[in-house]
């Protein structure tokens, strides 16, 4: 029984889904690092959520080949990059090129918490005057004649 | 202005900006073809395939490049659409044949009529890639001087024949 349970667990943690797995001949084992690295970034733009690593579309397969390829024939990263963005576009950087048509995918975010933490501490100052404020002398004499008012009515 | 209402203007702001975002095709890239020359190629007609067909044949010609494969079921709805614009429009229509058998690819022309001045066989899906295709069918306008016009991802239907392709077409041949 126990052995039943320990093969179940065995079976929990494998793979169930392996990613497409080809086999290459690099001409150097460098190569096939580089490989590793490009096709991780690049967008496969059939199923748009995955790389063409891990796609199984045709087209992913292709640009797998087309990739492969251009590093075997030496060309470097920069060139299959710009290969890949003149045919489908930014889009299929998953990291995009910082350009005029990119600026605001880049910087965007660093504006928006910029912006936020200029209100954020512009809050906190807010609140901290509200209760750090002491009466004034004259603040103070207006009260106690509004408090001697009041007893003197009763 | 309410100070307690900021909040209820940010998420109509939110909620502005994500319904712009529904009403758009994630699937349809811009192509960065538009404006700039046709890539070049040089692969056999589907039909002599001893005979070789390059883009550089069609220059002083507005001409249109339809992607098409006898797999691609999207194709098959969109082949009547194309009969029917040969028919009605004088139109010069290269097809590409992508990533098919060529004794397929014949019998689903000779099955489904065969709009095209001629198809070129992409076994490789090569010229495929350097067109940027990620979508079977694709539709390319050209014009004369072989620069790329437009670019149409997904089956062409008779509203856009009719309201995007031909005037194009006619002011791409004033030109």
């Amino acid at each position: 029984m126990k052995k039943l349970i320990v093969v179940f667990y065995l079976l929990l943690v494998m793979p169930i889904s392996e990613a497409a797995v080809e086999v290459k001949p690099f001409k150097n084992p460098e190569y096939e690092q580089r490989y590793k690295n490009l096709i991780n970034e690049f967008r496969c733009v059939v199923c748009q959520n995955q790389n063409i690593a891990d796609s199984n579309a045709a087209l992913a397969k292709d640009l797998r080949k087309q990739v492969f390829n251009m590093i075997n024939a030496g060309k470097s990263d920069e060139e299959i990059m710009m290969f890949m963005v003149t045919r489908y576009g930014d889009f299929v950087l998953y990291r995009p090129q910082f350009n005029s048509m990119t600026f605001f995918l880049w910087v965007g975010p660093f504006i928006i918490f910029v912006v936020g933490l200029y209100f954020l501490i512009n809050f906190i100052r807010r609140r901290k005057e509200v209760v750090a404020t002491e009466l004034s002398k004259k603040e103070k004499e207006i009260i106690k004649k509004l408090l001697d008012e009041k007893e003197q009515k009763q | 202005m309410n100070r307690a209402l900021l909040p209820l203007l940010g998420f109509i702001i939110l909620v502005v900006f994500l319904g712009i975002g529904l009403t758009k095709d994630p699937r349809k890239l811009p192509s960065t073809f538009i404006g700039k020359t046709a890539p070049t190629f040089n692969l056999p007609q589907l039909h002599n395939l001893k005979k070789n067909f390059s883009p550089k044949e069609m220059l002083g010609k507005v001409w249109l490049l339809n992607v098409w494969a006898s797999w691609c079921v999207s194709c098959r709805a969109e082949h009547p659409v194309l009969n029917r614009m040969i028919q009605n429009n004088k139109v010069n229509l290269i097809g590409l044949n992508y990533k098919d058998e060529v004794a397929d690819a014949r019998g689903w022309l000779a099955r489904y009529g065969d709009p095209y001045q001629l198809s070129i066989s992409d076994l490789e899906g090569l010229v495929g890639i350097d067109w940027g295709v990620y979508g079977v069918p694709e539709t390319f306008i050209i014009d004369k001087k072989g620069i790329v016009r437009l670019k149409h991802t997904g089956p062409v239907t008779n509203r856009d024949v009719s309201e995007k392709l031909i005037p194009l077409i006619k002011i791409l041949e004033k030109e």
